[in-house]
């Protein structure tokens, strides 16, 4: 059922969708792939499936007034219809102020991601990897839970301006957990790819086993501030969203942690400690990404944060024109540089802390401080002495990334998460303010 | 039958594109008439006949159509009308004990076909793993079916123009009370279902959904202080009539109107941009305990995340280890008949059925008549959510009706109905209930929100809060969020208002699952007062 499209098809379909276009603008979409994946609990697989998609998409204007639509069937008839519908949507609207004409042609870099390795999983590639957690954790009294999916997909892109996407490209998200027999142990381990094989199943089911059966005996100790070692899906967890409130027009208007009064911005301010530097790069080998933003701005590495200063914020196409600058199109990959080193080299240096696998069900509270809750899950340990003593209950948490930033201790070596480049993290002053009964 | 054919009964049909945009204008964003139940049929009949005969012992087909219409506005502009249409095929079946789903947008004799023998290969593949066979809870067939959401308008005969004039004015009120910022939007959903399965059932259900909403903002430039308000409608399953501001469908408060059947658009901004500017000059929350008095606008997200999730069987049983989480609320606590879930007035109802909610349809996705049941009896847990490859682990012999997929390309499995907190028997007002209250803080609207993933510890804000002292309303508060334990909190349960009072709210993106998927769902309460809850100050410096 495997469904691809090369780059001259996906031109040639586009110019069809255009040709069609009665509208005085026109961008068009397409994108569509092959995603598979297996699902298991309890030590058996619950569900499995394959899915073959493709969707379009049409935004249309006439003078300053756009609509746009969707669909997924390839027939001419369907593809005028789409193409119908968001021109009716596009005449009643009303003109938009804010509109701006479709981005002209772009360079854009050829980000690497797409491997035939990734594209070739069979369904008993996927079932060999749940064995490789099931029998494993059966062998250690456990109980394992876990997901795979992959996909190899493309996406393309034409407008009316003359600017041209093609881009293609595989993925594999890999999640586990692990829980003890008698539900008093839980452990977890997440890895992504975009290279399958690079990804070793049976020694990443491992590390959640290991976890699970680490994690059984508890002890509580009481919430409240704590220096905590924060391990790198944890630390994707917390900041993972972090680039996403970069956005240079919510923080001039005054409603984001990054404004000032009077319309003003923290952008050249020093924010979070000197050793922080968030940046984006679609060409970084470890976490390649799609080379243009959802506008069609090329991407190109970009710091947003520099050894702790606000570099840079987001102009999308619109506000960029209204303040005379440059635009800088949303990032599509974090990272953030770190130090040399592995959790365990902090854990060794370490007084007296917290270790924290993962957080879990991380919800804003404030979005002016960045404040956030959620909880600590799958593996709490307390560290006393360079060592781990033993497992403690898990926490609720109550704390901003800006401040958490602040109070950064040291760093490891960056590692992949989630599409992610982050390092393991240790802070003071971490705040917990209940605890919580979940394994 | 060609692909080509049925198109033509697809709302496409090539003759409307010569015709002069202003005659067929409205089939492009109206509904799209479904394909022919029979050709339809025909089709069902070819994915479970290749399923049969690839070796299958059971096998369903969703064909469905999904559109969804989206306007949103921010200030006085208009930043989007979108129109999304999905339309798929997706076949899941049971061999050697083993499920397998496999789905396809090539909705042909042949793709379908292919499709299903592609279900019946992954489900082979996998009972190579399998310890526990699938055992399925018997359904009476259905029969050729339809069923629709009782709508009085459908959403998207409604012209966009009439949509783009409401948000455009809901702005211009926004603006004229005093608010910085406002952004707004209307989303409608129509989900066109066409389930058969070899149990002999042919259902054809069109379902109904919208949501309209909106977020306030005032910033305060020179002191810096940013005060938000979002609004105070539901997402139901009705049609455009939500939107007909009747006064039948409000009901009037201590501190204002909200809305049950029906929504007021305008006039609920209008408060909002008023709630706005007074938030910013609040009083900041003293922390400590607190009696809380909870309207239904903010307790459906308390109940969903304490009541809903706890309950899911398959989260219960470990299904869901890895995504959204295990529960509390374990077999043993419910086979022990005692476990007191909450307090002696507390009763939770699960449904499928309720008028206007977003759960309710005929029939669930694997072909099950819906219906409504008890989880909570007197306090104690009485029950679950489950499905047809569940139930027998209760002891039952029939599924409760709650399965469900986002999408054609999506398997379908158990998802949470309407979940419920019965009216009190007693007659009872909110403002009765407030003059009872001592040291309390009133609550309306949800925030903030999360909880552990086995649902013990929660911690929630809201939109609006207000002190009480001495039974009276004293004021605004802010910087409000209370954490609790989900059975304490429930057994702190100290009144209930009475069913003039019972309300839904509801969410149409609750998540689940992986792949990911979204399920609509809708709870209802009265105004409930609950004693003694913990309450964080959430201001922070940066």
């Amino acid at each position: 059922m495997n469904f691809d499209m090369t780059e001259q098809q996906a031109r040639a379909l586009l110019e069809k969708l255009l040709g069609m276009s009665r509208a005085d603008s026109c961008q068009v979409n397409i994108g569509g792939g092959n995603n598979g994946n297996i699902r298991y609990a309890r030590n058996t697989v619950s569900t499995a499936g394959e899915t073959t998609n493709t969707g379009i998409a049409v935004t249309s204007s006439f003078g300053r007034r756009t609509g746009s639509a969707t669909g997924n069937e390839l027939d001419d008839a369907a593809l005028e219809r789409v193409v119908r519908r968001a021109e009716e949507l596009a005449r009643l609207a009303p003109e938009s102020p804010e509109w701006i004409e479709p981005i002209g042609p772009q360079t854009y870099l050829r980000t690497p991601g797409y491997h035939a390795s990734t594209a070739g999983i069979t369904p008993e590639f996927r079932a060999q990897v749940a064995a490789d957690s099931i029998l494993p954790a059966k062998d250690r009294d456990c109980v394992a839970a876990g997901f795979l999916s992959d996909s190899a997909g493309w996406n393309a892109t034409m407008n009316s301006n003359g600017n041209f996407l093609y881009d293609r490209r595989t993925g594999v998200d890999f999640s586990l957990t692990v829980r003890t027999e008698d539900e008093q142990g839980s452990g977890y381990v997440t890895r992504d790819y975009n290279d399958v094989s690079q990804f070793n199943s049976a020694d990443t089911a491992g590390i959640a086993i290991e976890k699970a059966v680490a994690s059984r005996v508890t002890r509580a100790i009481e919430p409240g501030r704590y220096t905590v070692i924060l391990e790198p899906t944890a630390v994707s967890n917390f900041l993972g969203g972090i680039l996403g409130g970069f956005n240079a027009r919510t923080a001039m208007e005054g409603r984001s942690w990054l404004s000032r009064p009077g319309g003003q911005t923290r952008l050249g301010e020093k924010v979070v400690d000197e050793r922080v530097t968030l940046y984006t790069d679609p060409m970084h080998p470890d976490v390649p990404t799609a080379p243009a933003g959802g506008d069609g701005l090329p991407r190109r590495r970009m710091a947003f944060i520099e050894n702790g200063v606000v570099s840079a914020l987001n102009y999308d196409r619109v506000w960029a024109q209204r303040e005379g600058v440059e635009p800088v199109p949303n990032p599509g990959n974090l990272i953030m540089t770190g130090g040399t080193g592995s959790v365990e080299d902090l854990i060794r240096d370490t007084a007296r802390g917290v270790l924290v696998t993962r957080f879990w069900y991380i919800r804003s509270v404030d979005p002016q401080t960045l404040l956030v809750t959620g909880l600590t899950r799958d593996g709490t340990f307390y560290i006393e002495n360079g060592r781990i003593q033993y497992a403690i209950k898990n926490f609720r948490f109550n704390e901003s990334p800006i401040i958490m930033l602040n109070n950064i201790d040291a760093m490891g070596t960056p590692v992949r998460q989630n599409g992610r480049l982050l390092p393991p993290i240790r802070a003071r002053d971490f705040t917990f303010t209940s605890l919580s009964d979940a394994v | 039958m060609q692909r080509r054919d049925f198109l033509l009964y697809s709302g496409a049909a090539a003759g409307a594109m010569a015709l002069p945009h202003d005659l067929f204008a409205r089939d492009w964003s109206g509904s799209i008439t479904p394909i022919l139940t029979a050709d339809r049929k025909a089709l069902a009949d070819t994915a479970l006949n290749a399923a049969r005969s690839a070796g299958a012992s059971y096998a369903d087909v969703r064909i469905g159509r999904y559109l969804r219409q989206m306007v949103s506005s921010r200030e006085r502009i208009i930043t989007g009308t979108m129109s999304t249409e999905s339309f798929g095929a997706g076949v899941r079946v049971i061999a050697n004990g083993t499920w397998g789903f496999a789905a396809t947008d090539t909705v042909t004799p042949d793709g379908i076909a292919a499709v299903a023998r592609q279900a019946v290969a992954i489900a082979k593949a996998n009972s190579v793993l399998q310890t526990e066979p699938v055992q399925l809870a018997p359904v009476t067939p259905a029969g050729e079916v339809f069923w629709r959401t009782p709508i009085e308008t459908n959403a998207f005969e409604i012209p966009i123009q009439e949509k783009v004039d409401l948000l455009l004015e809901v702005g211009a009120t926004a603006l004229a009370g005093g608010v910085t910022f406002i952004n707004s939007n209307i989303a409608c959903v129509n989900e066109q279902k066409y389930f058969a399965s070899t149990d002999g059932s042919y259902i054809d259900q069109d379902v109904h959904r919208i949501y309209p909403s909106f977020t306030v903002t005032v910033v305060d430039r020179a002191g810096g202080g940013v005060a938000t308000r979002t609004a105070m409608s539901s997402p139901v399953g009705m049609g455009w009539e939500y939107l007909s501001a009747r006064p039948s469908g409000k009901v009037h408060l201590p501190v204002g109107t909200l809305y049950n059947t029906s929504y007021d658009m305008l006039e609920d901004v209008q408060m909002a941009a008023e709630h706005a500017r007074e938030k910013l000059t609040a009083r900041s929350v003293e922390p400590g305990s607190w009696d809380l008095v909870l309207d239904p606008s903010h307790m459906w997200l308390t109940i969903h995340e304490s009541v809903g999730h706890p309950l899911e069987l398959d989260r219960v049983l470990g299904y869901e280890a890895n995504f959204a989480g295990t529960s509390f609320a374990t077999l043993d606590k419910w086979e022990s008949g005692d476990f007191q879930y909450g307090s002696p007035i507390v009763n939770f109802f699960a449904d499928k059925v309720w008028p206007g909610s977003l759960g309710a349809v005929g029939y669930d996705d694997e072909g099950v008549k819906c219906k409504r049941w008890d989880l909570v009896k007197d306090g104690v847990l009485v029950n679950y959510q489950a499905i047809r490859d569940q139930v027998h682990i209760l002891g039952e012999e029939e599924s409760h009706g709650c399965c469900y997929a986002d999408s054609w390309s999506s398997v379908q499995f158990q998802r949470m109905p309407n979940v419920s907190l019965a009216a009190g028997t007693t007659p009872l007002t909110p403002a009765q209930m407030i003059a009872d209250v001592e040291k309390g803080i009133y609550i309306l609207g949800d925030g903030s929100f999360s909880i552990d993933q086995q649902r013990y510890n929660f911690q929630f804000g809201g939109q609006l809060f207000y002190e009480i002292r001495n039974g009276e309303i004293t004021g605004m508060l802010k910087d409000v969020a209370y954490q609790a334990n989900s059975q304490e909190f429930w057994n702190s349960t100290a009144a209930l208002c009475d069913e003039r009072d019972f309300r839904l709210g509801g969410a149409f993106n609750d998540g689940k699952g992986q792949p990911s998927q979204s399920n609509a769902v809708s709870h209802g309460s009265p105004t409930t007062r609950i004693n003694g809850v913990s309450v964080l100050n959430t201001a922070r410096r940066i």
